[in-house]
């Protein structure tokens, strides 16, 4: 099982090294990232194995939210099986 | 593998065009509840429905997490009361006590099936049903009532149509401190089905397993927002960008539907392919319309344009999931919808075509707010006339109209929510009351000579 995380928002330093250090603790294993600055403008998509977490997954995508409210970033949990239904057949 | 376009535009979707799982919503069959004693029917009726549903919110809210898809509404629907209620020979208010304790034991946002099924006639329990619908809806808060009148296989009953004028009104009446909101709790049907998860028309058949999970999905904002970035296609091109864009809507609800079925260990029905709107900036059916080349809904064209939409958000719908059921297809009620408001309120959307609207789309009439001093048989009228639209292209059509009890043309309703506000609709003055009074059933349609 993978969940993709995605954050949004004005570039600063370590946000790479948060959410992973985030995934860490939850024991989600990184196995992707794409990651870009636009003008000052952050994006980074990171693909996470979520078949060891040791907490909900709910759990997982509420902490990364409040995670990037707390750093003015917008961050998205979301499991891939809603990517893999809406873009394959 | 997944690439970060597709990554970012189902987060667009999600995040700025209002993409959402309108309603998960659970069958229950109440057959097993029937009993001669109302208070140990509605007992039993209060246990399974408790029972059946005590997960479903709770597992909805899950999903709604972890794939990061809000779903904003969960439902329940039951058996009609009429059938359950028959045997009991009393009125069924109760019925309806108990399925609103118990929608608010489980926690859901409505439920539906206080309904009566009558197109051929009234069997035991219909009568005491619809005559019971405007105190069930005035004492209860999450009970939706529907009753089906006529039908492509059996004509219409106009003896029903009659009785559901007075009744509409009735509810109206009973809830004038809340806006007559029971009026917008009722819906009268023509060709009903039983399978239909969205409200307030939503009952469970008795063709249906013992529980089963339907699923609702919507995204008006999305497909008004991928036809904008192609403000140059020919009306072929429009078409397909709209079957693209509802196979990707309706897989989400394929997706939450299964997912949801294996939680609760109950049966998987179906995904209803509908566009359903809400008053939200940017979930306007409306505006997919104006967005297509009108300048504004209501106008000539309308009708064409809607028939173009309904039937590729259908064929595009049609792939992205195992089951088809329900309404499937674009909804045009007008409080709902802030684009139908604005063109209600300008006068450019006129209730004649709406009436039209509704020969080409899912569902009929719905969520009208009328002067309050419309004659009870003015509203059995536009029952009749609408039903005999569903009866004669054999597809579904509802009546949701809302009488504003001391209001008139000018005046508006305002309910809030996913309900919206509605202004008042001028209706014609004069008097269909002979043909209404006459009762009887009018005839089936020929299904051969089609012209």
């Amino acid at each position: 099982m993978r969940a993709v995380i995605t954050v949004i928002g004005h570039d600063a330093v370590g946000i790479l090294a948060k959410v992973s250090n985030r995934c860490a603790e939850f024991n989600a294993n990184v196995i992707e990232v794409t990651q870009s600055v636009l003008q000052d403008m952050f994006a980074m998509i990171m693909l996470v194995d979520i078949s060891k977490i040791n907490k909900p997954f709910a759990e997982l995508s509420d902490n990364m939210t409040e995670l990037g409210q707390s750093m003015g970033l917008s961050i998205h949990t979301m499991h891939e099986d809603i990517f893999n239904c809406m873009h394959h057949i | 593998m997944l690439n970060a376009y597709d990554i970012l535009e189902t987060i667009r979707m999600i995040q700025d065009e209002c993409l959402d799982i309108r309603t998960i919503t659970m069958g229950i069959s109440l057959l097993d509840c029937i009993d001669c004693d109302i208070d140990v029917a509605c007992e039993k009726v209060y246990n399974k429905i408790t029972r059946c549903a005590k997960d479903l919110v709770r597992v909805a809210d899950d999903i709604s997490k972890e794939y990061g898809i809000p779903i904003i509404n969960k439902r329940i629907s039951v058996t009609p009361i009429a059938i359950v209620s028959a045997a009991c020979k009393c009125s069924p208010v109760k019925f309806a006590l108990a399925m609103d304790k118990a929608a608010k034991a489980v926690g859901v946002d409505l439920i539906g099936g206080y309904s009566a099924l009558v197109p051929k006639g009234f069997s035991a329990g219909d009568i005491e049903l619809i005559n019971s619908i405007p105190e069930a809806l005035k004492l209860t808060d999450k009970v939706c009532s529907s009753v089906n009148i006529g039908s492509t296989k059996t004509g219409i009953n106009l003896d029903a149509c009659k009785m559901m004028g007075r009744i509409v009104k009735e509810c109206a009446e009973a809830t004038v401190d809340k806006a007559c909101f029971g009026a917008a709790k009722l819906v009268v049907f023509c060709n009903a089905v039983e399978d239909n998860p969205f409200m307030a028309g939503a009952f469970h058949g008795v063709g249906e397993p013992d529980v089963m999970i339907n699923v609702g999905v919507s995204g008006p904002g999305v497909v008004r927002s991928a036809l904008s970035k192609y403000p140059d296609a020919n009306i072929t091109e429009i078409s397909d960008i709209i079957k693209k864009t509802s196979y990707k809507i309706t897989r989400i609800g394929q997706l939450v539907g299964v997912t949801a079925s294996e939680r609760l260990g109950v049966p998987f029905g179906i995904v209803d392919l509908s566009l359903a709107p809400t008053p939200a900036v940017g979930d306007s059916v409306a505006h997919i319309l104006e967005e297509i080349g009108l300048e504004r809904c209501g106008t000539h064209g309308t009708t064409a344009a809607l028939a173009l939409l309904n039937d590729a958000v259908k064929k595009g719908g049609v792939m992205a999931c195992s089951r088809i059921g329900g309404l499937s297809g674009a909804f045009i009620p007008v409080s709902e919808d802030s684009g139908m408001i604005d063109a209600a309120k300008s006068g450019c959307l006129t209730i004649e075509k709406l009436e039209a609207m509704t020969a080409v789309c899912s569902v009929g009439l719905d969520m009208i707010v009328v002067p309050g001093d419309t004659e009870a048989d003015t509203i059995s009228a536009i029952i009749a006339d609408e039903a005999a639209i569903g009866m004669v292209n054999t597809k579904t059509t509802a009546v949701r109209i809302i009488p504003a009890i001391g209001k008139n043309v000018g005046d508006e309703l305002d309910w809030g929510g996913l309900f919206g506000c509605g202004p008042v609709m001028p209706l014609k003055k004069e008097s269909p009351s002979k043909f209404i009074n006459r009762g009887g059933q009018i005839p089936a349609p020929l299904h051969s000579l089609k012209n």
